[in-house]
């Protein structure tokens, strides 16, 4: 991968482990993108293939004391992360970077209100000024709750679905972060809310400017609003490509799985993903291709080794043997 | 929210009514006869007249259960025959010495047992984490009057460092109230850390992270402020009925002049009237605990604040 | 590789240098039980007979000690040794009563209580509420005044006070297994509420509540022990090591074996069953639904 200084992000080589009773867990093994200047990138997979875990670990929030950052380097603005000490990393979390969880009723704490979550990002930055209320009302205005002054007061669960999501997104963008990471933003909403939670999201971007990773199982929210596609399989990026090139010529065989299991495009559909099979156990992974068990085109290095990175063109990469031909 | 609490205030109510009414027909149906069961050993059969009628034992039982519940009502719970004086008296005149222990056991038991427990839960594996996983084992497993014993017996009797009996100086409070608070501090331990543990794992914890709240503000007001409602069902319900039931077993042992130590030696006596408000006070007591956590609840969460 | 992996997986991430806490759990109730089966063979003397001109002769390792009575005797001349053994037996009947009289309250109300819903199932959880939150002991006082202290009335006592935490915990569960399918079915079919509570659900919650029993059984061990210390449990010449203790404390000056050994016996015994039911815990509730 070659080094881009107007990279906003970039992860080179990431390797996250869960050290369980039951063994070493490699949720992340080997990842490696790059994410530019207001670019909107998404990152589709299957659940549990490690996608929320690569996203908290550009935060250094791994889940705790089990989880790891075992190998790799997080450049953010060309300067590691893993180098910066925990000071260094909470003043950057809510102000340069920020994200945005799945589930809005967990995500807020149900015991302080609204107004008071709202208000950390501000207040632990040093960026109060004035009524440290009127900006979190201005804030519950940018993302079109109705009525801020008042609501500002509620408790979370005083709060509708679609709401408690527009609050957490107002949490994320509280200091224009240059990053802005969503995790499934709108899995746990309703088809119409969740369009009108992206259409918020982008216009928020139009308007902060800020790069966005969108994290989600669902293509048609891809192909709406993102630029650029990583597909996550088991771990490890299979393929990353512009979102023409994606729904033109996918190239990986799981993502051409992911495409044609979309009916409609445009259209939210119920089952997304029926490729045959299961994804593998991370316990037990496969030694080669993590796909290639699921794979109808593998052959005989598929189960072998892994395959490479391979350029296809300029922003077009798989790792797949099928195209290590020349 | 005032719905809430006039609910609870009427669930209290009702409840000690409900005990009142139990322990005036335990007493009344049971096998033996009252009048036997009140006397004590050295009664005449003078004695036992005078007391059936002051009783009114010779009237129907729901004349006397209203009578019963008349006088309680006006606080009058019968007389003591050690100390021919008012039960309710004699029992509130040993109260501020179990007062005193128990408070002091209290204090230790919260400070020590959360403290570890949050500490325990914020650094799992540590070495605190350790040491107060070891405390809890022996908190649960050693029992309370054992270990009040062998403290008389190696800092009293072996080395005379520490008094042995009653209630004076500071010294006395040391074995009484170190006593007291080992189970207790073993249960906050256990249950603040538990629930601390939860609580860190929670979404809202990761969150308050990622938008970049510092650590101690993250485990004080996010994590611990929703951990604390299990411990507080302890720490308030659950502990006052606890530190009644070991100040019995330390006061006896300590001879600590308290409540504790008043209805062993009532009982003993076959002083009943004292025994039985006893129970009523330590039933009225930890009602109104509940009936305080309870509105703390509701004060902390607002979910019940505002249904 | 496969072979590299595979060791990688058997690799115990847990602390190390701990003590295997579960082992010795395990051996501290082997010693229980080997007391509470064999007490006839292994207790070299009668518990009850003692000899007035061998009475208060202290443990074997002190000056005027004897190989006859390695844990010495107690002022009536009885052999410790004898009576700690034999009093494993009266530990285990009485805990063993309580928690079948109380666990079979607990459950059936937390049944009741999980599976009917709605007003029946808040007006036992507010009663589960209050009743943790009285202290057993005033019941024992009352109990113990009308029919007089004995082993009955501590197991009377804690089989009235003792059931909430059954009820909570079943209520639990049973809450999570109505909604399973065998449940729904076996409704569909016609089963009587009775028997889908007694015959499909209960089976299923048979480990939650013999974990509970294993964790619970210590602490009521320890608990009726103190009763029966205060002299409000069984009576002499009864060999309990609660009034064991109780009897040794006026001697305690001079025959301080006498509250010793039997508080040894006891801490042994309670440590055997909390840390088993605690390593139940671990491998058969890794949910750890029962904190
Ligand atoms: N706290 C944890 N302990 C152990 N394993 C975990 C933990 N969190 C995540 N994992 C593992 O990491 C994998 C990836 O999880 P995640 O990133 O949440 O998936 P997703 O792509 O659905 O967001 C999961 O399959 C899980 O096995
Ligand atoms: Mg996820």
């Amino acid at each position: 991968m070659h080094t881009n200084n107007d990279n906003l992000l970039e992860l080179q080589d990431l390797k996250v482990s869960f050290f369980t009773k039951q063994g070493e867990v490699k949720a992340v093994d080997g990842v490696s993108f790059s994410v530019g200047k207001e670019e909107i990138v998404g990152l589709v997979g299957e659940s549990g293939c490690g996608k929320s875990v690569t996203s908290l670990s550009i935060m250094r929030l791994v889940p705790q004391p089990a989880g790891k950052i075992v190998s790799g380097r997080i450049l953010f603005k060309n300067e590691d992360l893993m180098t910066k000490s925990e000071d260094q990393m909470r003043q950057l979390r809510g102000d340069r970077i920020s994200m945005i969880l799945q589930d809005p009723m967990v995500a807020m704490n149900q015991l302080l209100t609204v107004g008071e979550q709202l208000g950390e990002p501000f207040r632990f930055h040093d960026k109060v000024k004035g009524s440290l209320r009127d900006m979190c009302i201005a804030l519950l205005g940018k993302v079109k709750v109705p009525a801020p002054e008042s609501r500002v007061d509620d408790y979370p669960f005083q709060f509708s679905g679609g709401m408690s999501q527009r609050a957490l997104i107002a949490m994320g963008i509280a200091n224009n972060p240059d990053l802005l990471i969503a995790d499934e933003p709108t899995t746990a909403l309703d088809v119409s809310i969740a369009a009108q939670v992206l259409k918020l999201m982008k216009e928020i971007q139009k308007e902060t400017r800020s790069s966005i990773i969108l994290i989600t199982h669902d293509l048609a929210t891809v192909a709406q609003i993102c630029t650029r596609v990583l597909v996550m399989y088991a771990g490890r990026i299979v393929e990353n490509a512009t979102i023409k090139n994606f729904y033109k010529k996918p190239a990986h065989p799981y993502s051409k799985g992911l495409i044609q299991s979309v009916p409609v495009l445009g259209r939210p559909v119920e089952r997304l993903f029926s490729i045959d099979g299961q994804p593998p156990s991370l316990f037990e992974m496969p030694e080669g291709c993590r796909f290639s068990p699921r794979c109808s085109r593998a052959e005989k290095i598929c189960f072998e080794s892994y395959p490479p990175e391979i350029m296809l063109e300029d922003n077009h990469s798989v790792a797949c043997w099928l195209y290590a031909g020349n | 929210m005032q719905g809430y609490i006039l609910k609870r205030i009427l669930i209290a109510m009702f409840t000690i009514f409900a005990v009142l009414t139990v322990v005036f027909f335990i007493f009344r149906l049971g096998p033996a006869d009252p009048v036997a069961v009140m006397l004590p050993p050295n009664a005449t059969p003078q004695d036992a007249e005078n007391l059936t009628k002051k009783f009114g034992l010779d009237q129907p039982l729901m004349v006397q259960y209203t009578n019963y519940l008349k006088n309680a009502f006006k606080g009058d719970f019968g007389t003591s025959f050690r100390f021919n004086e008012p039960a309710l008296k004699v029992l509130f005149e040993r109260f501020p010495a179990t007062l005193q222990l128990g408070l002091v056991a209290f204090v230790i038991s919260v400070l020590v047992g959360l403290s570890v427990g949050i500490i325990s839960a914020v650094k799992p594996d540590s070495f605190i984490d350790r040491i107060g996983r070891l405390v809890a084992l022996a908190g649960m497993s050693l029992p309370s009057f054992w270990v009040g014993v062998m403290l008389i017996l190696f800092f009293g009797v072996t080395l005379r460092w520490l008094p042995i009996a009653g209630k004076g100086t500071l010294a006395h409070y040391i074995m009484p109230s170190f006593c007291m608070s080992l189970y207790p501090i073993a249960l906050i331990t256990r249950l603040s850390r538990s629930s601390m543990l939860d609580a860190l794992k929670s979404d809202y914890v990761v969150m308050a992270r990622i938008k970049g709240v510092p650590e101690f503000y993250v485990i004080l007001v996010h994590a611990f402020k929703n951990a604390s409602i299990p411990v507080l069902t302890v720490i308030f319900g659950i502990f006052s009925g606890l530190i009644v039931g070991s100040a019995v077993v330390v006061e006896y042992i300590f001879s600590w002049p308290g409540i504790g130590r008043l209805v062993m030696e009532s009982y003993f006596a076959r002083d009943y009237p004292v025994v039985q408000v006893f129970v009523i006070f330590v039933t009225f007591v930890v009602v109104t605990m509940n009936l305080i956590v309870d509105i703390i609840y509701a004060y902390i969460d607002p979910r019940i604040r505002y249904q | 590789m496969i072979h590299l992996f595979k060791k990688k997986k058997k690799k115990d991430t847990r602390p190390k240098g701990g003590i295997r806490l579960p082992y010795v759990g395990f051996f501290c109730l082997g010693i229980f039980f080997l007391a509470v089966i064999f007490a006839d063979v292994i207790a070299p003397y009668d518990p009850q007979e003692g000899d007035l001109f061998s009475s208060t002769i202290p443990p074997v390792w002190q000056e005027e000690g004897s190989l006859a009575h390695i844990l010495g005797t107690d002022m009536l001349g009885r052999d410790v040794l004898s009576r700690i053994i034999h009093g494993s037996r009266m530990s285990l009947l009485i805990s063993v009563g309580c928690i079948l009289f109380y666990g079979s309250i607990g459950v059936t109300l937390g049944l009741i209580s999980g599976f009917m819903g709605g007003r029946t199932d808040m007006v036992i959880m507010r009663m589960a509420d209050l009743w943790l939150s009285l202290p057993a002991i005033i019941v024992l006082f009352m109990l113990a005044s009308v029919h007089g202290p004995s082993a009955k009335t501590i197991i009377l006592t804690f089989g009235i006070m003792g059931w909430p935490n059954y009820a909570r915990i079943v209520r639990g569960e049973c809450l999570s297994l109505k909604e399973r399918d065998f449940v729904r079915l076996a409704r569909v079919a016609g089963c009587s509420k009775l028997r889908i509570m007694f015959s499909h659900i209960l089976p299923n919650i048979m480990n939650t509540i013999i974990i509970m029993a294993t964790i619970e059984i210590g602490g009521i061990i320890v608990l009726t022990a103190s009763m029966s210390f205060l002299g409000l449990g069984t009576q002499p010449p009864s060999c309990d090591w609660g009034l064991m203790l109780a009897e040794g404390r006026q001697y305690i000056t001079y025959a301080s074996w006498l509250v010793t050994f039997p508080g040894l016996a006891i801490v042994i015994t309670v440590l055997g069953f909390n840390l088993t039911g605690d390593w139940l815990r671990e491998i058969l509730d890794p949910k750890q639904k029962l904190r």
